[in-house]
């Protein structure tokens, strides 16, 4: 027996398993006082997923209002699309504008880490592309339990094949991201994947059903069984405590609701990559009126927010949807999360152009319902009304909730710990060898083993790509044939942006406010050390449970944290996304807001890189040293110590530095230079000499501890590597904006310049050293940069490489 | 136009659906100074041109076999044809695997044997500098390019190695680390006439010095334009 409206109508008593579905009494209570009557299971299946934390934001609304009353422009103009859409977009100038976001796909990745992953990527790719944008690039940002835990073995080689095998597939390069290992993410490990997207100004398109008699096209991949009631399950309490229904078969109250299985989506990278042409060319051809992309809740997220962003209203005709198993009742097919999934509205008279494209690309693509004037979503199927709502009520109605927010009381006894006692190397022995270790420790050694298995190249248009401090990718490509060489190209023709994202999220325990603006500070300065401008934020913020007091005041003060300082720095939000319930009992994670920043730079030719690249570049050390040593990653690997305080936040420091660092790389003033971030100097110094091999000589600034001058924290500093001619100038472009210069010392030949014929692999890689010298020149300790590469580059494949 | 004169050689770069690196081809054809022509893989003829590369990517999704549906495009029937003619076709990855598919190479691309895709700077030498796609490179220079693949494993029996060893027909061949257990290092190879060439690691990725690791591998795009203007 088919629950239509009709018959929930007459039977206003039949009992209805909300609660198994996530709802609360009240919820449940509102759905009806909306409907005026009880909901068809169909509703209650919609009402249910788009009111789950997940798709309602019903307990960060309110603190994400904080981003929304920030100015909605950067320096180049207003933002084309902020807050609300299916993505950001930020004018870049020249007529072109980028759309960038990140989402979490964590708890999928941890139940299915390959299929989590991949679906990860594809998810925030089509979101880019729904803005009427070419995804351009794919970043990551990852955490995982500890590196040689035997979880993080199954866990990290599945998600890192995950998002090369979708990413790779689509033929989009991947430009950078994060991996960070912590003890906090073991059986709860966070993926967020972040795309970037470019568009002409003209090209924006919004999710909006607007127009009467205007058609409802469905295209893409068939409807599955996968991933029903995924983003239900995901946001509520735990996945393992979930009845293991099976797929229910018939409909109405003799059978059970749509099953809330933790079934995790399985993508088609293919049909994505033609998704994405064949929607680049509907956008070319101008015949799409609106569009919204499939991600979570499927169907009933689509139907509903095109409808309540149109001004009418729009039917649906379900038994019209393209079934890849035909048993699916309509409950699921409404919920169904099947990836590779569009849904546009087309003006009657474009139909047949739409679907003669459609076929070009093989893409299936049907009209499965019409906008009207009703101002109600209304769904059919076999020729009975299963739904029929005010769209807005499920779209954009749900709950808020003012969750309880207490600081925890055991923040006061975390903080009193400070790590001033623990013990320190004091001999240049004892220094060397905490170098080399924290060089090899998971979270500061080579990512390549990761890096290596994603497609960085594709496109021919990375400008920057890992292990670099930022993605940087060119927008437009110069014409060819036109130039002599690309670097002749018009100022159009070289423009590009960057993008970086960070979050330490040691630092946002110790302190949630002072903790997420550091992410912000690291991300712009990873920006800026590239040459681009920071321009705009974007955010995935990954918390425990929001029904935690404690949990809840790290995200309220983390939101106003990075609200606060975006207003300091000038940088809008445009949008993000929030990840609840990363916990493993009642162990939160911890406090993740990843923080992404967009810069852009107006010549990508003269894009700055992290390492040297002549001998006998100056080294200078830009910004202020602090002893700051709470949340480490020397308390952290030495110690296993997590306490005391984050380092101080300097926004204005940050954005002195940014000056400088932007304007000394359109002067071309520098060669290198790098940001200070974990592990400080010592690591910043590891990373630039290995790049090609290059030693260098460093004298440790005066007045300062060496330990200190080596492994401090202290934020809004950077290495830069002068032009030896350009020194004076730099120097006073330093001085003019304020930024603490310290000369450090110089880049060293490499000694294998005496050597032979290059012979490929380890034997090209001899000479060179990294001697560090007290400021009275006195020397310290040096490193042949073979043992320091040694060191860095095997324990990534010492714990993963299966060969 | 302009340059009446100019002998302006036309060269073919097939996209079947899931191609990737069609672009970056026709980015490197044009960078040599020829013209890229898009060619739709349901084409049945190559409109002329007067050279054709298949390019990397994951056509049709690779589900089955790495290039073995796109063996069975329309447009291959007309590849073929012409290869066998002596058009020069360069096929690079998926390209290569779908020569090899299609018998206008030996042997096949299997998984690597890391069992992970790899994308990597890949220094190479040119062993065989005598091919239509080759002849702008000196014999035994080493270039390095990028790779980037998941099943880029050659493998062949040991008479058609010796045989491709023996012939020449060995063109490329990986230097220091091997990157996916190719047997003998084998990076790209050629048929007997030589116009037909197969290779794993990707030019059309070093031709711009802002995006790629080098500029080494537009030697592959301009000896195929030199053949062809030099023919009569």
């Amino acid at each position: 027996m088919l629950d239509t409206v009709k018959y929930a109508a007459a039977n206003p008593d039949t009992p209805q398993p909300y609660r198994e579905l996530g709802l609360k009494d009240d919820e449940y209570a509102r759905i009806r006082e909306i409907l005026g009557r009880r909901p068809t299971s169909c509703e209650l299946a919609m009402y249910s997923v788009m009111w789950s934390e997940h798709c309602s934001y019903k307990s960060s609304k309110v603190h994400l209002r904080k981003f929304s009353e920030l100015p909605a422009e950067t320096h180049i103009g207003k933002l084309l699309a902020g807050i609300g859409e299916n993505a950001g977009v930020v004018d870049i100038g020249h007529g072109y504008a980028v759309t960038f976001k990140i989402e979490s796909h964590n708890h999928p990745s941890y139940v299915e880490p390959y299929q989590g992953a991949a679906t990860g990527v594809g998810g925030i790719v089509r979101d880019v592309l729904a803005m009427g944008a070419r995804p351009v690039a794919v970043m990551d940002s990852l955490r995982f339990g500890p590196a040689d835990a035997p979880d993080t073995h199954r866990v990290l080689p599945g998600v890192v094949a995950g998002i090369g095998g979708y990413g790779n597939c689509l033929g989009l390069p991947n430009i950078g991201g994060e991996l960070v290992f912590d003890p906090s993410y073991a059986g709860n490990p966070l993926v967020n994947a972040l795309c970037v997207g470019v568009l002409r100004h003209e090209d924006l398109h919004l999710a909006k059903a607007s127009g009467v008699g205007n058609q409802v096209i469905l295209y893409g991949a068939k409807t599955g069984g996968d991933g029903i009631g995924g983003v239900s399950v995901l946001a509520s309490e735990s996945f393992d405590a979930e009845p293991d229904d099976s797929t229910g078969q018939g409909t109405g109250t003799s059978r059970r609701p749509p099953a809330k299985r933790p079934s995790v989506q399985v993508g088609d990278p293919f049909m994505e990559k033609l998704l994405i042409e064949c929607t680049l060319e509907l956008f070319a051809a101008g015949i799409v009126v609106g569009i919204q992309d499939l991600g979570g809740a499927g169907l009933s997220c689509a139907t509903t927010e095109l409808a309540s962003a149109g001004e009418g209203g729009m039917r649906i005709w379900l038994d019209r949807v393209p079934l890849r198993d035909a048993s699916l009742a309509p409950e699921e097919i409404l919920m169904s999360e099947s990836q590779e999934r569009m849904m546009a509205i087309v003006e009657p008279a474009d139909v047949e152009r739409f679907m003669q494209i459609c076929a070009k690309w093989d893409v299936p693509a049907t009209v499965i319902g019409e906008v009207d004037a009703s101002g109600r979503l209304t769904v059919e199927w076999q020729g009975e009304i299963v739904v029929d709502v005010p769209p807005r009520t499920v779209a954009h109605q749900g709950p808020v909730y003012h969750r309880p927010i207490a600081r925890p009381d055991s923040q006061d006894a975390l903080q009193a710990d400070t790590p001033d006692q623990l013990p320190r190397p004091d001999s240049p022995g004892e220094l060397r060898a905490t170098l080399l270790r924290l060089a090899s420790s998971p979270n500061l050694c080579d990512r390549s083993w990761v890096t290596n298995q994603y497609d960085r190249y594709v496109r021919g248009n990375t400008v920057l790509a890992q292990p670099e401090d930022a993605g940087m990718l060119r927008i437009l490509e110069p014409a060819r044939g036109k130039h002599a060489s690309p670097a002749d190209g018009t100022a159009e023709e070289a423009l590009g942006v960057a993008v970086a994202t960070d979050c330490n999220g040691r630092f946002v325990k110790l302190d949630p406010y002072v903790g997420t603006q550091l992410a912000l500070a690291e991300a712009y300065r990873n920006v800026a050390v590239t040459g681009a401008r920071p321009l705009a934020v974007t955010n995935c913020l990954n918390f425990g449970s929001p029904e935690d007091p404690g949990v809840m005041w790290q995200f309220e003060q983390a939101t106003q944290g990075l609200a606060d300082a975006c207003r300091r720095l000038g940088l809008p939000v445009t949008g993000g996304n929030v990840s609840f319930y990363n916990q493993t009992g009642d162990r939160a994670i911890l406090p993740t807001p990843v923080v992404g920043v967009l810069g852009v730079i107006d010549n990508v030719y003269k894009r700055v890189r992290r390492g040297w690249r002549t001998p006998g570049t100056v080294i200078y050390l830009l910004g202020t040293t602090r002893e700051e040593f709470g949340g480490s990653e020397w308390a952290h690997v030495v110690h296993g110590h997590l306490g005391g305080l984050p380092p101080e936040v300097d926004l204005d420091a940050e954005r002195a530095l940014a000056e400088v660092l932007v304007t000394a790389a359109r002067d071309e003033l520098v060669e290198a230079a790098h940001d200070l971030a974990d592990g400080g100097l010592a690591q910043a110094l590891v990373e630039a000499c290995l790049a090609h091999d290059l030693g260098a000589r460093v004298s440790l600034p005066a007045g300062l501890d060496p330990f200190v001058a080596l492994f401090s924290e202290s934020s809004a500093r950077a290495i830069v590597g002068v032009r030896p001619e350009s020194e004076a100038d730099f120097v006073a472009l330093c001085v003019h904006h304020g930024v603490p210069t310290t000369r450090l010392g110089v880049v060293l030949p490499s000694d294998e310049e005496t050597g032979g014929p290059q012979e490929a692999g380890a034997s090209e890689r001899t000479g060179g050293r990294l001697v560090i010298e007290d400021s009275t020149l006195r020397p310290l300790f040096e490193i042949p940069l073979s043992e320091l590469r040694e060191a860095w580059e095997r324990t990534l494949p010492a714990l993963y490489e299966v060969v | 136009m302009t340059g009446g004169e100019e002998v302006h050689p036309r060269i073919g770069v097939i996209t079947f659906p899931g191609s990737l690196d069609d672009q970056d081809a026709a980015r490197a054809v044009e960078i040599a100074g020829a013209e890229a022509v898009p060619l739709w893989h349901r084409d049945t003829d190559l409109g002329g041109v007067d050279a054709v590369i298949l390019p990397g990517g994951f056509s049709y999704g690779d589900y089955l076999r790495c290039g073995a549906i796109a063996r069975f495009a329309p447009i291959m029937t007309a590849v073929i044809e012409a290869a066998q003619d002596g058009l020069p076709v360069l096929g690079i990855c998926n390209g290569f695997q779908i020569l090899c598919e299609s018998h206008l190479l030996p042997g096949a691309l299997v998984r690597n044997n890391r069992r992970t895709f790899v994308c990597r700077d890949q220094p190479l030498r040119i062993d065989n500098a005598e091919t239509v796609w080759t002849s702008a490179y000196s014999p035994g220079q080493r270039i390095v390019i990028p790779i980037k693949n998941g099943e880029g494993g050659y493998v062949a029996d040991s008479a058609t190695l010796d045989r491709l060893e023996a012939n020449g027909q060995v063109v490329v061949r990986y230097v220091g680390d091997n990157p996916n257990g190719s047997y003998r290092d084998i990076a790209g190879i050629c048929n007997e006439a030589g116009n037909v060439v197969g290779l794993m690691p990707h030019p059309e990725h070093a031709v711009d010095p802002l995006c790629g690791p080098s500029t080494d591998g537009l030697g592959f795009f301009t000896s195929v334009l030199r053949r062809l203007v030099t023919l009569p």
